[in-house]
């Protein structure tokens, strides 16, 4: 069974997950930047984060086989400061050709602040005018609904963002119609506690479709699982679904997406 | 699925879940203090349960959300509670 993993912040987990996730089918892990669980002190520890995840990270993860791509971005939990946020957007560009990135994320928003909404306009614009891919991190919990209302009022205001090149990741049964509506793809994350389970993710699938529909694990430095998208894949086919319908969740949705990343589609060709 | 199938796959593990929503309630009650906003979106969220139809999943998420729709001056704090304070 092999599956793409579109949201794993590995800098965060040991080499024993990587091997797990290779033995459980794992091709292709996709990292978006995020926070590190503390507030970063300038502009320079972006810097080196971007550095990890575009050289250290994938060489960690080639060990075991996997491709590792990468998503850059300042965090909405970091968003508060703007003079900060700027500096961090002004060295995006300086990575954005190298060979394992995909586009600016995981921007969006946290506690839906102005500073966060400010930030997270900045960032679609960086992206508009790279014509990078976004990936999008919906709030927690409560502010999960407004959060998710305010970004896709801020991406459909924006004519040049196509739609179809935007995931907005951690939907759940109240955000995702809002999210396919507008054209865009929904992530669903399997994170104990704050998001989805595997139940859930399944019946959301049954309601609405397999079209534009991911799976992801978010595991990072909390209790989280990186095998949290193929025990959902055993999970479908308890329920009877065919393998063909499982592998279009796992491998070939989130393969459809990401190449339209020049870098993943390259790196397909190798 | 059939709803056969449905209860065989999935009743005990909701059996457990539901008992387990009940032991914290009663563990609520013996607790010494005021509820606060968390109480009162709980024991609205429970009430979606017993309405009929098929987006129960959804409208409980609806009652822990915070509707409002203008964004805040300035983020208190990095988490979040689980439910909107009134």
């Amino acid at each position: 069974m092999r599956y793409i993993e579109p949201h794993a912040h590995m800098v965060s987990r040991v080499t024993d997950d990587y091997e797990r996730m290779a033995l459980a089918g794992c091709e292709v892990v996709c990292e978006p930047a995020f926070w590190a669980g503390y507030d970063r002190s300038a502009a320079e520890g972006f810097f080196d984060y971007f550095s990890q995840l575009t050289e250290h990270e994938p060489k960690r993860a080639a060990k075991f086989g996997l491709k590792h791509f990468c998503w850059l971005c300042i965090n909405s939990k970091e968003a508060e400061d703007v003079k900060l946020a700027e500096e961090v957007i002004a060295l995006v560009p300086k990575f954005l050709g190298r060979p394992n990135v995909l586009g600016i994320g995981e921007i969006g928003l946290n506690k839906n602040s102005r500073n966060e909404m400010r930030v997270l306009e900045m960032q679609v614009d960086l992206a508009a005018v790279h014509n990078q891919l976004i990936l999008v991190h919906t709030p927690h919990l409560e502010d999960k609904l407004k959060g998710t209302k305010l970004i896709l009022d801020v991406l459909k205001n924006d004519r040049r963002i196509k739609p179809e090149r935007v995931i907005i990741d951690h939907v759940e049964e109240h955000t995702v119609a809002m999210v396919l509506d507008a054209g865009m793809w929904a992530g669903m994350t399997l994170y104990p506690e704050t998001k989805c389970t595997p139940a859930r993710a399944i019946d959301i699938l049954e309601m609405y479709g397999n079209e534009r529909l991911w799976l992801n694990s978010a595991c990072d430095w909390g209790v989280s699982d990186p095998l949290a998208v193929p025990k959902t894949a055993l999970e479908m086919k308890r329920r009877g679904h065919l393998a063909v319908a499982v592998e279009k969740i796992i491998f070939e949705n989130p393969k459809m997406f990401l190449s339209q990343s020049e870098h993943f589609a390259a790196a397909l060709k190798r | 699925m059939t709803r056969q199938q449905v209860l065989d796959l999935y009743f005990l593990d909701a059996r457990h879940k539901l008992i387990e929503i009940a032991a914290f309630l009663d563990r609520v009650e013996r607790a010494d203090g005021a509820d606060d906003f968390r109480v009162a979106a709980f024991r609205t969220a429970l009430d979606k349960f017993s309405a009929s139809g098929k987006s129960r999943a959804k409208d409980v998420l609806l009652a822990f959300s915070d509707h409002s729709t203008e964004p805040v001056d300035k983020a208190p704090g990095k988490g979040a509670v689980g439910a909107a304070s009134l």
